[in-house]
């Protein structure tokens, strides 16, 4: 799988043909502090790491002793945040797939990462696996269901108006009563938020990041990005608040999702084996998932993660399969279709930053999509960046914005389209009606093998949580190291254990999970800029380097 | 008595080295044994170089410089690695196999209390090296 035999055979590697590096005075590793705590050695850089971890600390206190302000205003800001630029969130990424689309067809798009020769790091299949593994897996197992069957409820329920204000929740016009018009839009709206506009996210994130660390020979940390705009500037104040926003963002993230993951996992074996839900369980999960994602970190890249994120692809696939054979094969496949011709048909529609009146569906949902996938873009960006050595920027562009697209219309059109057909076609509720965390569970127990497909479906949860702790930490170690992916070891155990025990702090606090959550999707917005300027600066960059 | 000798080095620090550098040399022009210097890399960036080519080139040089110390024939092996921190040891094992090297000289801090989770580089590589491995201290 990897080619790391043959990179010992060949001794010194091969000239890998001529980039364009950016000289400058900064040495990687002149502001990191080097040392020993008793026995354990650290290399970190002063003072990201420092003023990341301090930080943390206060907004977990602050969250704690003051619950229902942080909580009032977080939800505050989320609001506005979501409310007040929901037309810069849409046009912005709007701007972001059409610029992914553009590298694809452009003479850029030959520039190759890691200079004119250099061969690719992984495997098609291995690269494939950590990066969907990173990029959403998790939320595939609890939006498959749910997400097409809210549009579709809320697509038949029609529209509501109050004072002018549109009170329903149904994308653009919605489908009063109409079955099959209701299917396609709840289907098109869904793809809508997984498919291109996300990915095309995580691409220019990820795009910024390899070709200014690969090839012009900067630092591989978020800041390196910005080097076409504050030059030697990057290396002071500027470039340590874009790194410590980075870490932030990124382990607030992972430790919410590790929160709300345990919880939805309780429900799972709650309804699979009646093991009971509470606060115990959720914190043995927790321990549980960091304690594994211990194990992968420290067996590094290519003996943890990437075996770890393999085994999830497996068995997402075949739970895909399996779905699919023994669910309503021709239906589900004939949705597919259909589904990808109504994403395109909507696409212009869904996308449209302004003069909309389904206000809330564009605000409560595509805004909220798109500030969250932005804020979780500097850990995914960062690590797809890590594993893309190696491939062209076209090369890099299709396999991270459209084969990730098409998998998740298949995966919506076979898990969603199911549950619809159930509700449809034999009058089958329940996954409409249970609650977020127990859909997909409720759509497994009317297929053949329910228990056994229910717990691969736990097992999945479980083992995409333990590839985004693991990957998360290695991300967040190597920006606190000022770039460095070879600190010691101990420094990224540090992060994982610390991400477990912010979530379990968080869990066992009244409302401190979602109210940090929605200060994560508020980073959203400074990122969007970031991304914006991520643009130019991929555009500038690529433009200079031998094609 | 040997006939190759790998020595893996840490370009960032030579002077940690120091001793098992000499130790090689020494043993080197005695037994008039080739010395190999091997280096690890991450593909990122690092203080020493923008890429592995040119950190290639820099270990090059450096094992052109022992090879004229020590009056002995010195080559240069530098490997890239996906996550050096955690992959060293099995990509010294395999480049010592690779190399036919039957013996490595390798340096290693005095083991303490973290050995037990994470061994040293060098007592790993002593006990499950092929090759006969002079650790120094």
């Amino acid at each position: 799988m990897n080619d790391q035999p043959e990179d010992v055979n060949t001794g010194v590697p091969e000239p890998e043909g001529a980039s364009d590096i950016i000289e400058t005075d900064y040495t990687i590793g002149q502001d990191n502090i080097e040392g020993a705590v008793g026995p354990f050695g650290f290399d970190i850089h002063n003072p990201v790491f420092a003023i990341s971890g301090i930080s943390v600390v206060a907004f977990v206190f602050y969250t704690l002793a003051l619950p229902e302000q942080a909580g009032g205003a977080f939800s505050w800001l989320f609001g506005a945040v979501t409310k007040g630029f929901d037309w810069f969130f849409l046009g912005a990424a709007n701007i972001f797939v059409l610029f992914c689309l553009f590298l694809i067809v452009s003479p850029l798009g030959k520039v190759r990462l890691g200079g004119k020769e250099a061969s690719p790091d992984y495997t098609y299949i291995g690269w494939f696996a950590m990066l969907f593994a990173a990029g959403m897996g998790i939320g595939l197992m609890f939006y498959g269901v749910s997400e097409p069957m809210s549009h579709f409820s809320s697509s038949m329920g029609g529209t509501s108006v109050e004072n002018g204000v549109r009170t329903d929740w149904a994308p653009l016009g919605a489908a009063a009563g109409n079955e099959q018009e209701a299917i396609r839009l709840g289907m098109a709206a869904t793809i809508f938020h997984w498919g291109l506009h996300p990915w095309a996210i995580y691409a220019i994130v990820a795009l910024a990041l390899a070709l200014f660390s690969y090839n012009k020979g900067l630092p591989l940390t978020i800041r390196s990005a910005f080097y076409p705009l504050l030059g030697e500037r990057i290396w002071g104040w500027p470039g340590h608040l874009i790194d410590i926003l980075a870490v932030f963002a990124t382990l607030f993230g992972l430790a919410t999702s590790l929160g709300f993951g345990a919880t939805q996992a309780n429900a799972g074996l709650n309804e699979l084996f009646g093991i009971p839900i509470g606060a115990t369980t959720e914190v043995l999960l927790i321990s549980g998932i960091t304690a594994l994602a211990l194990i992968s970190v420290v067996r590094g890249l290519d003996g943890g993660v990437k075996i770890l994120s393999e085994i999830n692809m497996g068995l997402a696939a075949l739970l895909l399969v399996f779905v699919l054979l023994v669910g309503p094969t021709v239906a589900i496949l004939s949705l597919f279709g259909d589904s990808l011709m109504a994403y395109l048909e909507y696409l212009p529609a869904l996308s449209n930053p302004v003069g909309r009146d389904d206000v809330n569906f564009m605000q409560g949902w595509t805004a909220f999509y798109w500030a969250w996938w932005i804020s979780w873009s500097p850990f995914v960006g960062m690590f797809i960046a890590r594993v893309s050595r190696g491939r062209t920027v076209r090369e890099f562009v299709i396999c991270v914005l459209l084969i990730p697209s098409m998998v998740c219309v298949l995966w919506m059109a076979v898990f969603g389209g199911t549950a619809i057909q159930q509700v449809v076609l034999d009058g089958y509720t329940a996954a409409q009606e249970a609650p977020l965390e127990l859909k997909l569970f409720k759509m497994l127990d009317v297929l053949p093998l329910a228990s056994i497909t229910s717990f691969i479906g736990i097992l999945l949860v479980i083992v995409f949580f333990v590839t985004s702790s693991d990957s998360g930490s290695l991300v967040i170690d190597t920006i606190t190291a000022g770039g460095k992916v070879d600190a010691p070891v101990g420094q990224r155990v540090f992060w994982c254990v610390f991400e477990g025990a912010v979530a379990i702090v968080l869990l066992l606090s009244a409302g401190g999970l979602s109210s940090l959550q929605s200060m994560v999707i508020s980073t959203g917005l400074p990122f969007t800029v970031v991304l914006l300027i991520m643009c130019w600066a991929i555009y500038r960059g690529l433009k200079s380097e031998p094609r | 008595m040997f006939t190759h000798i790998m020595v893996p080095v840490d370009l960032t620090h030579t002077d940690k080295i120091a001793r098992a550098l000499e130790t090689a040399g020494l043993l080197g022009k005695t037994t008039g044994a080739k010395i190999t210097y091997v280096g690890v890399t991450a593909e990122t960036p690092t203080g020493l170089a923008h890429n592995p080519q040119e950190y290639a080139a820099k270990l090059a040089e450096f094992a052109a410089t022992q090879g004229t110390a020590y009056g002995v024939t010195a080559d240069a092996r530098a490997i890239a690695s996906h996550d050096p921190t955690v992959d060293l040891n099995d990509t010294l094992l395999k480049t010592a196999d690779a190399l036919q090297a039957d013996c490595i000289v390798m340096a290693s801090h005095i083991p303490n209390i973290t050995d037990h989770l994470w061994p040293s580089h060098g007592g790993t590589v002593a006990k499950r090296a092929h090759a006969s491995v002079f650790v120094v201290r």
